[in-house]
Order: structure tokens, then sequence, then C-alpha cells
């Protein structure tokens, strides 16, 4: 009996960890590529981290460094001149600020849209609700000439304004949250009118902390999106390197005098990715923990 | 000071007709219980005193003041909710500091961080912090404060909410079944702390609940609300010995009361199975129903013209008492009758009885199920 569980248990766990491998893969092959020589990366050898023999990088020279600077270990180099060759930390804060402000703008107005929504008795609510549900079926580049245009004819183009006005209402969001605010229940929040609260405090003192775990998923949905983006800057942000985005900023690794060198690249997508990796490990977290309404029955 | 006047209250949702055109007066002081079967609309009217609910047409009076434009926060009311609707990311101690933060500080003060720099900020804390101690402490809650409401018991959460309605000192408490989630042991411990509660605040408490039990036990007066009407309001015990008709005597008491058919004949004499009442009806000619509440029959040897026969169906023993149901021999009425253990413990399931009824406590309805009076009573 139980060993025919331990069976049927490892057919299981032999599905999820063969599905496990192929998502983990590419992140592998970014990483192992970040470490390695040129030379490892186009003989496919040389396993995780390659020989990391000291050696002179010649596109570093013909770039225009000493020699001396340009003799170091290959991970070391990768990673220096990813750094050298384009300013990812500003592509990184211009990454989290674009993200940040998108999402806080989504927040603050979607939480009063799904709150009006959810719990609120007025005049065409109803249609309302369906124009948020037909806006869910309207892709995004279908609509992103007219706003380009828009924008142009406002002269926002190759500003942050660009980059995130077009997202800062999100119908996803205001659907998401609204869905959510259905569960709460309404004792609540005459509870909270009882108490002398207003409408806006009573989205933001108590249906805010309620809908932490409906508001991590949504963060999640919204961050990643928009982090990970490459379509909208790349049409918005037409010259002005200052303004570029992490993806962006990985298309200058392409083409010119190093032809595609792959090490650097992948450094640079390392370090783009790493901080997505983090925060979404540190929202789980909380996603698990969360704060159930479990207080309320 | 808390009365509250509601005067010709009418509440409609679309074309359904909640509320009927109801007028209630509630004493400052009181325990007014609004009881009624579900759907009858007292929960409706319990949120049109608070505020959160706007009446369709009618007036609330609190303390003689038009209320109808004030908004719930302001009406100086505090409500127990059904499900306690406690905030369930704050603690015990936030959750009953909520309304007065609200109350006291003033705008500015409840700014985050800034807020602190206001002068006047520092003693209106330290008088919350007194008010939520002293209100913990009639509860005893003191110890749960630092807790979540995920944390605590159903019981301690009753509290808790009570805490919160109680930190306030408002005119009038409005509750909402309050006790209904908790369970029955429970229940019965609560009803008497509310009654104490109540005789310690001597504030207005406006109670709402579908449990006839609570309202005949906590209330000084109950208003038996059905279908939206209110039909009666008086003492508890008035109620039960002097329903005003058939409704409210089928609703009010429990095991509910025995209904037969039966007919007043041109001279107002009530006759029903083989029984002639005594008294005379004020009303003639005309059928009747007659309500006899289960203790006023009684299990006897005799037979004669004063009682009728049945076979016992089942068999409730409550200990205290044991209520048989039973069977009439004609077939058309299934009654109950209060059994004493010592006289009837011998007398089981499908045995044959005997039902003798107390006289002077029948009770008559008219066919339109309003009281009809005796003549000579």
């Amino acid at each position: 009996m139980e060993a025919k569980q331990y069976i049927g248990e490892g057919w299981k766990h032999a599905i999820l960890i063969i599905g496990a491998i192929v998502v983990m893969l590419p992140f592998y092959m970014m990483v192992s590529m970040s470490l390695k020589s040129q030379q490892e990366i186009q003989s496919i050898s040389g396993g995780l981290i390659g020989a990391q023999e000291t050696q002179t990088f010649p596109v570093c020279v013909k770039t225009g460094y000493s020699e001396e600077t340009c003799t170091m270990k290959p991970y070391q180099y990768n990673y220096w001149f990813a750094f050298e060759k384009a300013p990812i930390p500003r592509y990184l804060m211009n990454g989290v600020i674009v993200t940040l402000s998108i999402f806080i703008i989504q927040v603050l107005v979607a939480l009063p849209c799904a709150y009006a929504l959810a719990k609120l008795r007025f005049y065409g609510r109803e249609f309302v609700f369906s124009m948020v549900l037909f806006c869910l079926l309207i892709p995004v580049h279908g609509i992103a000439l007219p706003l380009y245009v828009m924008l142009a004819q406002a002269g926002l183009v190759d500003t942050y304004s660009a980059l995130i006005l077009p997202w800062t209402i999100s119908v996803f969001g205001i659907f998401l949250m609204r869905q959510f605010f259905m569960t709460v229940p309404d004792e609540l929040i005459d509870a909270a009118r009882m108490d002398g609260m207003g409408e806006y405090a009573i989205v933001w003192k108590v249906m805010l902390p309620t809908a932490i775990p409906a508001l991590l998923a949504f963060a999640i949905f919204s961050v990643v999106a928009h982090w990970n983006d490459y379509f909208w800057p790349r049409m918005v942000i037409t010259g002005n390197r200052d303004l570029f985005t992490p993806p962006l900023g990985i298309r200058e690794f392409r083409g010119g005098i190093d032809s595609d060198e792959f090490g650097p690249m992948m450094a640079s997508i390392v370090t783009v990715t790493v901080p997505l990796i983090v925060a979404f490990i540190i929202a789980q977290k909380r996603f698990i923990e969360g704060i159930t309404l479990t207080g309320m029955k | 000071m808390g009365t509250i006047s509601l005067k010709n209250i009418s509440k409609s949702f679309g074309s359904t007709q909640v509320l009927n055109n109801l007028n209630v007066d509630i004493n400052d002081g009181e325990f007014l219980t609004l009881v009624g079967p579900s759907g009858c609309g007292k929960s409706t009217l319990l949120r049109i005193i608070a505020g959160l609910e706007q009446q369709t047409s009618g007036d609330v009076l609190i303390d003689n003041k038009n209320v109808n434009r004030v908004r719930a926060s302001e009406r100086d009311l505090a409500m127990v909710f059904q499900s306690y609707a406690l905030y369930p990311h704050l603690t015990v101690r936030r959750n009953l500091e909520t309304p007065l933060r609200l109350r006291d500080y003033n705008a500015f003060e409840r700014l985050p961080l800034i807020g602190n720099f206001s002068p006047s900020k520092k003693e209106k804390t330290e008088s919350i912090n007194q008010l939520v101690n002293k209100t913990s402490e009639t509860l005893k809650i003191s110890e749960l404060l630092d807790r979540k409401p995920g944390q605590l018991s159903g019981g301690q959460r009753q509290r808790v909410a009570l805490g919160r309605a109680m930190v306030r000192e408002p005119v009038a408490f409005l509750m909402d079944e309050p006790l209904s989630n908790l369970d029955a042991a429970l229940r019965v411990h609560m009803r008497s702390e509310l009654s104490e509660l109540h005789n310690s605040l001597k504030t207005t408490f406006v109670y709402v609940t579908h449990d006839q039990a609570e309202a005949l036990t906590m209330s000084s007066r109950m208003a038996v609300m059905i279908d939206g009407n209110l039909l009666q309001l008086d003492t508890p015990q008035e109620v039960y010995d002097n329903p005003s008709s058939l409704s409210v005597a089928q609703f009010v008491g429990s095991p509910k009361i025995n209904i037969f058919k039966g007919t007043a004949d041109s001279g107002g004499t009530v006759g029903f199975l083989n029984v002639n009442l005594k008294r005379k009806s004020s009303e003639s000619n005309t059928d009747l129903h007659i309500g006899i509440r289960p203790e006023h029959l009684e299990i006897t040897n005799e037979s004669n013209e004063n009682t009728f026969s049945g076979t016992v169906a089942y068999r409730e023993n409550l200990g205290s008492d044991i209520f048989f149901h039973v069977n009439i021999e004609d077939g058309s009425n299934k009654i109950i009758v209060r059994g004493l253990p010592q006289f009837t413990h011998q007398i089981s399931n499908g045995s044959s009885v005997n039902i003798k009824r107390v006289s002077d406590k029948a009770l008559l309805f008219n066919q339109a199920g309003m009281r009809v009076q005796f003549t000579n009573a």
C-alpha cells in the first residue's frame, strides 16, 4: 500500500521536476553565459562557470582601454564591461521610477473605482462595470498608434510621462480589486461609517489593508509587465538614452563593433532580472502570510 | 438623553415595500427589541435609525431633533453587527480606539507622523487611552488588547465589538442580531451580560433579533414586526399574555401556541372539538381560531365535557418539562401539551391521553387573524 503511494507521488514529482527544468534552463544558460568567456560560450564548453582563466579581451582593447585594464577573469570582465558600456544603474533607476509610478497611480485610481463598483449603489453602475469588462478586451497594440499620436501632439514623446501616463488606468486592476472587494462583508463598511469614516477613508484605511493579498497579486502583474515591457518604451523613447528602461538598455549590446559579445550582454540581463526575482520572492512571502478576513466571522 | 422617534417610516426597494408606515417611540434608557421572522424588515428599520439606509418617507427623530439629513457618523449612535465587523488588520486596542480617534482628532492630527506635532494631540491621546482602558476593564478584555480579531474566539470578538460601540458613550446602542453567531450556551450567557450592561449603562438599546426568546428575556418593551408591519409594541409579558393578532401569538412563545378551529354561535358561545368555553365571544355567528398555549393544557385522567383525547405522537423531554406532541382524535390538529415530569414520566409515544385546558387562558382570533375579546372578561 505504502509503496504504491510512493510510486504515485514519484510520478507527480517526476513530471513537476521535468517542468521545472524546462522553465529553469534559460535562466541557467543566462547565468552560465554571464560568467564564461566568449570562446567558451561559442564552443559550448566549460560547464556552469567555465575555466575562469585570466585573459586579455580584444573587444575591450578595441574600445580604447589599455591592455592592462582589459586583462582579468571572464566573470569580472563580463560584469565590469557591461556596466562600462551602458549606464545600467541609470536604466535600472528608470525602470524603478517608471514601474513604481505606474503601479502607485494605478492603485490610486483602481481602488476607489473598484470600491465604488463593488460597494456603492448608484445609477449606471452596471453599465460602468460592463465598460470596464469591455476595456479588458482591447489589446494594447491596437491603440498604440493613436496613443502615440496623442502623446506626440501633447509634446510628451521622450519624457517619463510618455512611459507612465498611458498605463495609469488599469482596467485589469479595477476588475481584480472589484472582485476582491465583493467578498468584503458590507457590515465592515457600515461599521466604519458608524465610526465616522468618510468614503475615501474607508477605501484607504479599511479596504486597502484587507486587500493586501489581492493588491500584491496585482502588483506582480503590473510591475513585471511594465519592467519587462519593450514595445512601448521603444515607441515613445526615440532618442534620449537617459530615459531608456532596462529592456531598451539590453538592446545596446546588440550589433556594433563588438558584434554580439554574449558575456557582457548576459551579465546585463542578469542585473536587469535579479531585482524582479528578489521582489517576487519578498512578495511571495507576504502572499502566504496574507491578511485574511477570518477575523470577520 | 437617548429618545428615538420614528414617524410614519416607509421604505421600499424598487417596487418591493419593505416597511409600511411604522411609528415607534423609544424612551430614554429603554431596552427595545425589534423582533420578527427573517425578512420582516427589522434590520432595515435599524439601519434607517443608524442612518446607513435612507427611508423612502417618514421622519427619524433623535432627542427630538430630526436627523433625516444627518449622516450616520454624526447621529452619535453606536452599532454592534451580527458578524462583529471588527477591522481585521488592526489590534483590539486599535479597533477600540478607531471611533474615538475619528471623533476627537481633527484632520491634521490624523495625518501620519506630522500629525504628532499638533500640541493638543497628546492630551487627546491620553483621554482616548483612558477610555479604552476603562471599557476593556468593564468588558474584561484587557488582556486581549494586543491581539488581532483573527486570534480571538467568537465570544471574545463579541465583547470587542461591544467595546467598540461603548467607548464612544453614544446616546443609543443599535444591535443587529449580535448573539446569533455564538453557540447556544454562550448565547444564553451573553443575554444576561447584555441585560446587566444595559442596567449599568442606562443607555437606550435598540436590539434586533429573530429569536423571540432573546426578546422575551432581555427587553423592557418588544416590537413585533411581520412583513414590514409593526403588529404590537408592548412589554414582553403583555405581548405573550395578550397578543394583538394570530401572527403575534404564533410568533411569540416556544413551543408554538396551539390553534384550534372553532365557532361562536348566535349567543357568542365559543365551541371547539367537544369543548365549550365558559366565557362568551364578543363576535357571534362566526368561525374563530382559538389559541391555547402548551402550558395551559394539562394531561389528565378525567374524561368529561371539558376534556378531549388524542394519541401521543412524540415526546420531547427537556428535563424540567416534557412536551407531548399529540394528534387529536378527529385528525384535524396536532397540538403540543406541556406536562410536568413527575406526573407524566410514564406516558410514552403512542399512548392515548385525555387533555384538559386551564380555564380563562384561551385567546380568540377571527378569520382575519385579529384578536377577539370575551364579553365578560
